[in-house]
């Protein structure tokens, strides 16, 4: 059942609830943290209005920085700017940055050590009909592998909203994870947001779904519909994939023993690897990790990708009950 | 900057201790890059000793001039002017790319006083100069911007792109140092990737541009005077410097871009340049007597 500490949306699972893309929240967000900080800077490859920094721009047009179709020089004039005490955002497609420019932002971010923002929107499969080359189904991979790095990937709009704030002023490198479609907002304003806190969304003692992105709005789904068939299931929320939350996982282990992870993002080197880190190491118990299997995406709907790509709940739900076999019969 | 001969005779008895320390640095890490520093050595001396506004004693201190290394396998020459210069002892220069060392083998910002920026990749230095430089035109700062910078790495798109934006923004407080000695590993950088006119093309692309013998520091006095006098545009000093330069065996090999001298080639290297030494002081005899 619902966890009612956390002031989710009662709107959910209702047809009026709100959907928005992630991306308006980090946009909503950027201009709030300039107005509190006033070095935070906006550096933008070219694509302002969709990666929503057009706003900051109008109200900020001193401190936002065009860079043109060039994210080697995106982050490592940041990287520059963050040097002397600027606080910039950063932001691409996440196919491009990172990705076109991962050493520059080992080196001259992570290894040097400045607090540059990487903001990649359009990640994951439901960027839809631009197609493979346009969906980042491994940030998340390449982003957690980079010593100094925060990486966050926000559930919803408000969440993103909220984790910009956060990440301005942590002074460190952050990867933000944005999405282009819309996505169901789940959280309200009320909802706390700790950069590396897991959230649990849904209570329950038979297993644990853990999700990151908007894949929680479908995990949810699926606890609900095996609620209904009294199997009590835990949806954690892992905004932050790195630093991850240890306990929460390990606790989920414990108490429920039986894991199942969902995200839109290659299985290989994923939220679910991270987990798989620290369930292995910690409390072993069965884990099935679901995402996209070692392929490209291609064009389509957003909502027809999802669910030719294995993220529908039915699959979700037949994670479950594969772990719960595990779990009840480990022979 | 109006500098008289024995303030001259001064540095360039600095930069002939500084290319001694480079050679012993080099022949204890028995690995490191040997041309580069020895061709840059005299810029290297001139900017520590007398061109930047810092203080060795300060090292972060907010509004000094930065200088950003692109090209970061020649930090020898760094460390070395960092530390005659008084940033760190300079008996640790011998602990070049030991374990532990302060001095990685390629510069690594936190780990050193001094240092601005890690680098050894190359082609990203410029765009990181670039950021400063924007963030204190941003700031009104009076802070000053020194990239140095290599022919070889012109190669990398990433520092086109910076050619780009600093022309876009009118970074005129960021300095560009080339060192223009026309070798990379694989050989002459002609053969490898021609670059042909290096000043061509950045003025086309809206710098203000120089040329120098990276040797004179006559002219390369003249020629930073002439960049912080320039309220448009950045400027490129393209600095011609010979590889190796003050050790015979080494000056305009490419073969020496990328390795140490063995202990043999050390004796050899420094009995030349204590012999260049020599000739420094009698002169500066001349001159001061």
């Amino acid at each position: 059942m619902i966890n009612s500490n956390l002031y989710l949306n009662p709107k959910l699972f209702t047809d009026d609830l709100e959907q928005v893309p992630s991306r308006n929240g980090y946009g909503e967000g950027l201009v709030l943290a300039g107005e509190m900080y006033p070095n935070v800077v906006a550096l933008c490859a070219d694509l302002t209005e969709s990666t929503r920094t057009e706003e900051f721009k109008k109200r900020y047009p001193d401190r936002f920085i065009e860079i043109g179709v060039a994210e080697q020089n995106l982050v490592t004039v940041a990287s520059g700017m963050a040097a002397v005490g600027k606080i910039p955002f950063t932001t691409s497609y996440a196919t491009f940055s990172p990705g076109r420019n991962l050493e520059q932002i080992r080196t001259t971010i992570c290894y040097n050590d400045q607090p540059v923002k990487i903001i990649g929107s359009h990640a994951g499969i439901s960027v839809g009909p631009d197609g493979a080359t346009h969906q980042a189904l491994e940030d998340i991979a390449i982003m957690r592998a980079l010593p100094n790095m925060v990486v966050i990937s926000p559930v919803d709009s408000l969440q993103a909203k909220k984790a910009t704030l956060a990440i301005a002023s942590l002074p460190k490198p952050c990867y933000l994870r944005l999405s282009r479609e819309k996505v169901p907002v789940i959280t309200t304003e009320q909802t706390p947001f700790e950069i590396g806190k897991g959230q649990i969304f849904w209570e329950g003692k038979d297993a644990t779904i853990i999700s990151t992105g908007q894949m929680v709005y479908r995990a949810l789904e699926a606890a609900r519909e095996l609620e209904k068939n009294n199997i009590s299931v835990r949806v954690i929320n892992i905004h932050t994939i790195k630093p991850i939350d240890q306990l929460i996982i390990i606790k989920a282990a414990e108490e429920t023993g039986a894991i199942v992870t969902v995200e839109e993002h290659q299985i290989n080197g994923g939220l679910g690897g991270a987990v798989a880190e620290v369930v292995g190491q910690n409390y072993p118990v069965p884990l099935k990790i679901i995402g996209i299997n070692d392929r490209f995406g291609e064009s389509g709907e957003p909502n027809e990708l999802l669910d030719k790509f294995g993220l529908r709940v039915e699959e979700i739900i037949k994670g479950v009950t594969y772990v719960l076999r595990m779990k009840n019969h480990p022979d | 900057m109006i500098v008289n001969d024995e303030e001259i005779l001064k540095l360039e008895l600095k930069a002939n201790k500084i290319r001694q320390d480079v050679i012993r640095m080099l022949s204890e890490a028995k690995s490191g890059h040997s041309a580069g520093p020895l061709g840059m050595a005299d810029i290297m001396t001139l900017l520590y000793f007398l061109v930047l506004n810092h203080d060795p004693k300060n090292p972060s201190w907010e509004d000094r001039d930065r200088l950003v290394l692109s090209n970061g396998h020649i930090c020898p020459v760094l460390y070395a002017a960092l530390a005659n210069r008084g940033y760190f002892p300079v008996d640790e220069l011998l602990t070049l790319r030991k374990l532990g060392s302060r001095l990685q083998g390629h510069p690594h910002r936190t780990a050193l006083p001094g240092l601005e920026t890690t680098s050894g990749p190359l082609g990203s230095g410029l765009s990181q100069a670039c950021g400063m430089a924007k963030a204190a035109l941003m700031d009104n700062a009076s802070w000053r911007v020194y990239c140095l910078t290599s022919d070889g790495e012109h190669d990398e798109g990433n520092t086109w792109e910076a050619v780009l934006f600093a022309s876009k923004y009118k970074l005129h407080n960021l300095t560009v140092i080339m060192d223009r000695n026309n070798i990379q590993i694989d050989g002459f950088t002609e053969d490898i990737m021609p670059l042909g006119s290096v000043i061509d093309k950045y003025k086309s692309f809206g710098w203000h541009t120089l040329e120098v013998d990276g040797h004179n520091y006559e002219q390369l006095i003249n020629a930073f005077g002439e960049a912080k006098a320039e309220f448009e545009a950045p400027t490129l000093i393209v600095a011609h410097t010979i590889p190796g330069k003050g050790v015979s065996f080494m000056e305009n090999k490419f073969e020496w871009h990328g390795k140490p001298p063995n202990k043999d080639e050390a004796e050899q290297a420094l009995k030349e340049l204590v012999e260049i030494e020599k000739k420094l002081k009698s002169n500066s005899e001349v001159v001061f007597s």
